[in-house]
């Protein structure tokens, strides 16, 4: 055991240097960059090698990169956030259509407009149905432990997966943690094979034009190769397990849900602020647990289901937010549930990286226990603000841009403060 | 892997090079040992000109790098007529990603290839004139200033085919699409815009730029094969006809491809480092009407009443080239 105080980005750096990759791809965005900042570093002073550190122009390049270079048998990374993942999802579909096993990072942040540069989960979740395996974070520890199976997973499944891991949350914070040996990681994944590779020795042809007769079969095997990803993510946890010594990946992982009458659903680094939440209502006697899904997709709707069945309520909390409807995880939780008398509220926090406090959580949550909670909330949503945007709608059809006016009213509210 | 045997067609000295010649001093193209790397059976249209630009670039490249050569290919036509599934025309490594991305997906091949120890194995990225002046603007621009090893072929054939003939930043002026009607005071393409991609080229200092056409059989093949022989970015501009986008007769392919540099309309040339190192004279000057005629997108300057000053201004563009390049010898001609 190596313990190291380290940034998560650093950690996430080192873990994707052990994986011996050999073509990074990058191109700065908040607040993935310091990621690869330290992976150029490292390619730079021969610490990493062979390996070929492209600066690229753009987020769409850096994942076209990633495709030639995994079409060629290389074992490709890069990493991104918000508005740059959004600017290569032409080639994100791509890569996962291709079948190449690309492992990038989403250093999860808001999408604008208005601009933000903070937390939460919109983007990735903006991906969803992208064909890449999700999975997410909860700690430094658990983010640079994921890159690591990440590699693994998606060269025995040839697919792409994205690790997510909450923005500056995670990637700035300075934590302790278990870094594992060169020898560790080589005993738990071995050299990419990849399933086709361009070789002028044995030439062949991919990413071919595929018609009416034979696309819906594409599609269903990805679907197929998803499903499949359900079963190996468990196996692969509990082999890392063994030579890591330490729980890490998995489908879902439960905290206190055995008895529990109020559940909890929730991803990446906000799980610690619920858990001791979860612990704190314990003590008063609230039967209250959580459930953290690490497997965004796949979604893994029978492990769902098993944690939360005997429950009495569901409570998703979910840092991104499906406009026009309410929850993207809800979605799928319902879906899981489905059948069963189980009322299931949606709580939209932390969008723009508005903190998660706890005390707004023991509100939530005693609200929930009582039964109390709506359909839809908006955890800590400024109801005069809203209210007050929403009058001048009605005075004045142009009002101007929505941020903008919501500003000028912070500004206001603040002055009348002081 | 065996290569399709080679199916064998003469159709004159400026196509498939002389049989008169020594043998080493034939081209690849008349040589019965040619790779056939894009074979016979595919579904492009007859006449097609980047079928024909496609063939003879890549088997070029294929004997310039001793059958060492992966390619990226760009979506368009010759993606979709050479790769419908399960069926494929490409007898090397070939990859199709997106319409955009082609030589960025070169760039991560050429640096696979470079972590992997591999430099015997060169690398090819091949796209429309909407793949590369349009949509792969920024991608090729990055592959050239990142100076990425890599041959990136440009087909030319100034316009959209494979969506149903839409204008491109590489549509000459007053040609008519879909997307610039014949009608109007200013019929066709309008005047003054459009990129011209070599000299963009040439502006990012790359080690090596060329234009041809698939008229001078020996002139593409040689310039491939210098290309493939240097380390770095390289780009090739070559100038496609498409029969059924230009309204043009199947067999003027070649002649068209032909005319275009006689006129002076398409200069021919190389450029190392950004500098011109040589051009490809005019033979036999000809006007730019004999070029514009033969094709139905450039009709409308030819009805009742011709279109003599929209004709005048495109002859004035091919005389600036000629000046610009020294196309003709001073003396010569005239």
């Amino acid at each position: 055991m190596s313990l190291k105080q380290c940034e998560g980005s650093r950690a996430v750096a080192e873990a994707v240097a052990l994986c011996r990759p050999e073509v990074i791809c990058a191109y700065p965005i908040s607040p993935q960059t310091h990621i690869v900042e330290a992976l150029g570093e490292m390619v730079k002073s021969g610490e990493l090698q062979p390996c070929e550190f492209i600066n690229v122009e753009s987020e769409f390049a850096a994942m076209s990169v990633a495709i030639g270079a995994s079409a060629a048998g290389a074992r490709a990374y890069t990493a991104t956030a918000s508005q740059g993942l959004l600017f290569m999802v032409e080639a994100v579909y791509n890569a996962a259509g291709l079948g190449l096993p690309i492992v990038m990072t989403v250093a999860n942040r808001a999408i604008g407009a208005p601009i933000n540069i903070w937390n939460d989960h919109s983007d990735s979740m903006s991906q969803r149905d992208c064909g890449w395996i999700q999975l997410f974070a909860e700690t430094n520890q658990e983010a640079l432990d994921l890159h690591i199976q990440a590699f693994r997973l998606g060269e025995e499944l040839s697919l792409p997966v994205m690790v997510c891991m909450d923005g500056f949350i995670l990637t700035h914070a300075y934590e302790r943690v278990d870094m594992p040996t060169q020898a560790q990681v080589d005993a738990y994944l071995p050299p990419f094979v990849p399933r086709q590779v361009l070789d002028p020795d044995e030439p062949v042809s991919i990413g071919a034009m595929v018609g009416p007769e034979a696309f819906t079969e594409v599609r269903y095997l990805a679907h197929a190769k998803q499903m499949q990803a359900l079963e190996l993510i468990p196996q692969h946890a509990a082999e890392f397990r063994k030579i890591f010594a330490r729980d890490s990946g998995g489908l879902v992982r439960p905290y206190r849900c055995e008895d529990a009458e109020t559940i909890v659903v929730a991803l990446g680094s906000v799980l610690g602020t619920i858990k001791d939440v979860v612990d704190e209502m314990r003590d008063e006697g609230h039967k209250i647990g959580v459930l953290g899904v690490v497997s965004f997709r796949p979604f893994p709707l029978a492990a769902v289901r098993d944690a939360l069945q005997a429950a009495r309520r569901v409570v998703v909390l979910e840092k991104s937010l499906a406009v026009g409807i309410g929850g993207i995880v809800s979605t799928d939780v319902r879906m899981a549930l489905s059948g069963l008398p189980l009322p299931t509220c949606t709580v939209i926090a932390g969008l723009g990286g508005r903190a998660i406090t706890k005390a707004s959580l023991h509100n939530l949550l005693h609200q929930a226990q009582r039964d109390e909670l709506e359909q839809l909330t908006f955890l800590d949503l400024d109801g005069k603000l809203i209210e007050r945007h929403l009058q001048r709608e009605k005075q004045m059809r142009r009002s101007g841009p929505l941020a903008e006016n919501i500003l000028r009213d912070v500004g206001v509210v603040a002055a009348r403060i002081a | 892997m065996p290569f399709q045997p080679v199916k064998f067609y003469q159709t004159g000295t400026f196509t498939v090079g002389n049989r008169l010649l020594a043998p080493e001093e034939r081209s690849v193209q008349a040589n019965m040992q040619r790779t056939n790397s894009l074979n016979s059976g595919h579904r492009a249209c007859q006449g097609c000109g980047e079928a024909l630009g496609a063939r003879y670039a890549i088997d070029a490249a294929m004997n310039a790098s001793n059958r060492r050569l992966i390619a990226a290919n760009a979506t368009g036509c010759l993606e979709v007529f050479s790769t419908p599934y399960p069926e494929t025309s490409w007898q090397i490594p070939w990859l199709h990603s997106l319409f955009g991305n082609t030589a960025a997906v070169a760039t991560g091949i050429a640096a696979a290839m470079r972590a992997k120890g591999r430099r015997d194995v060169r690398v090819i990225a091949q796209g429309g004139d909407g793949g590369t002046t349009d949509i792969g603007f920024g991608c090729l621009s990055g592959m050239f200033e990142r100076n990425d090893d890599v041959l990136y072929i440009c087909y030319d054939n100034e316009a959209y085919m494979n969506t149903g003939v839409q204008r491109s930043s590489a549509t000459p002026p007053a040609a008519r699409t879909a997307t610039t009607m014949p009608v109007g005071p200013e019929p066709g393409n309008v005047f003054g815009q459009g990129k011209n991609l070599p000299q963009i080229a040439m502006a990012h200092n790359i080690p090596y730029v060329a234009t041809a056409t698939v008229a001078d059989l020996h002139d593409l093949e040689y310039k491939v094969k210098k290309a493939i022989g240097i380390r770095g970015a390289k780009y090739i501009h070559i100038y496609v006809p498409c029969p059924l986008g230009w309204g043009a007769a199947s067999h003027d392919t070649i002649k068209l491809a032909r005319l275009v540099k006689e006129s002076g309309l398409f200069p021919v040339y190389e450029a190392e480092h950004g500098v011109v190192t040589s051009v490809s004279r005019i033979r036999k000057r000809v006007p730019v009407e004999d070029y514009l005629r033969l094709q139905r997108r450039f009709a409308h300057l030819f009805g009742k009443v011709p279109a003599v000053a929209t004709i005048a201004r495109i002859q004035a563009m091919a005389d600036h080239n000629i000046r610009k390049f020294g196309l003709i010898e001073e003396g010569a001609d005239r």
